[in-house]
C-alpha cells in the first residue's frame, strides 16, 4: 500500500464489462515524505476522494477487491482511504540498516 | 516476509470497510549495511506496533486475507510480528561465504 495525491479525474467512454460507473482519478504516487515516485497513474476511487486529497492506495489484485460490487475486473490501483493526519518521525531518528551479527531491537 | 522499521502513523477517517478499526503504519524496509534502501510503504497493523518498532511484514495479499479472516480483504501489506533481535552471519558477504 502507498500514498497518492489526487491530481485530476479521468473519463473513459468504453470500459471493460464490470467497470461501468467506476470513478477513475489521476493520482501521483508518493513516498512517506510526500515526494513523487514515478509518473501519474489512474486509480479507481471507492472513498469519494477529491482533487488535492492525500490518499492511501492499494495495488495489484487487491485493488479490484476494494471495489464495491464486481470483484473480478481489470483494475490494478484503487484509493482505499483519505489521509487526515500523517505523523512521521525524522529519518535521522532511526537506523535502517542491518549490521552483521546479533542486533537487538527491544 | 520482510523486516522494516515503523516511522509513522496514518490516520484515515474515510477509509474502506476492510481498514476500519485498524491502524495504518508507515514502514521503511531494513537492508544490510551499505545496500540501497528500498521504497517505503504503508502496512496494516495487527500487532499493536508503534513508531520506532522493528516489525515483520507480510507483503502478499493472500496472507493478509488469511490474517484478517476475510477472503475479500483488499490489503497487501500487513504487520504480523514485532522483531526482538536478528542474527546475520558476519562471514556472509553477498553471494559467497568467505
Amino acid at each position: 500500500m502507498l500514498f497518492g495525491r489526487v491530481r485530476g479525474t479521468t473519463v473513459a467512454i468504453a470500459k471493460y464489462p464490470g467497470c461501468e460507473g467506476l470513478k477513475l482519478l489521476m493520482v501521483q504516487p508518493l513516498d512517506r515524505h510526500l515526494e513523487p515516485v514515478g509518473g501519474l497513474q489512474v486509480a479507481a476511487d471507492v472513498v469519494q476522494a477529491g482533487p488535492g486529497d492525500l490518499c492511501v492506495m492499494v495495488r495489484s489484485r487487491e485493488a479490484s477487491l476494494a471495489l464495491p460490487d464486481v470483484k473480478f475486473v481489470p483494475v490494478d490501483l484503487a484509493l482505499v482511504g483519505v489521509v487526515d493526519d500523517l505523523q512521521l518521525r525524522p529519518d535521522g531518528d532511526f537506523d535502517f540498516s542491518i549490521k552483521p551479527g546479533w542486533v537487538t531491537y527491544t | 516476509m520482510i523486516i522494516g522499521k515503523v516511522t509513522g502513523t496514518v490516520v484515515t477517517t474515510i477509509s474502506h470497510a476492510h481498514y476500519k478499526n485498524r491502524r495504518l503504519l508507515v514502514v521503511q524496509p531494513l537492508v544490510m549495511s551499505g545496500e540501497k534502501a528500498d521504497e517505503d510503504f504503508i502496512a496494516l497493523d495487527t500487532t499493536q506496533a508503534g513508531i520506532g518498532d522493528t516489525v515483520l511484514v507480510n507483503r502478499e495479499g493472500n496472507g493478509a486475507r488469511q490474517v484478517l479472516q476475510n477472503p475479500d480483504a483488499c490489503v497487501i501489506s500487513i504487520i504480523v510480528g514485532i522483531i526482538d533481535s536478528i542474527h546475520t552471519s558476519p562471514k556472509w558477504t553477498g553471494d559467497r561465504v568467505q
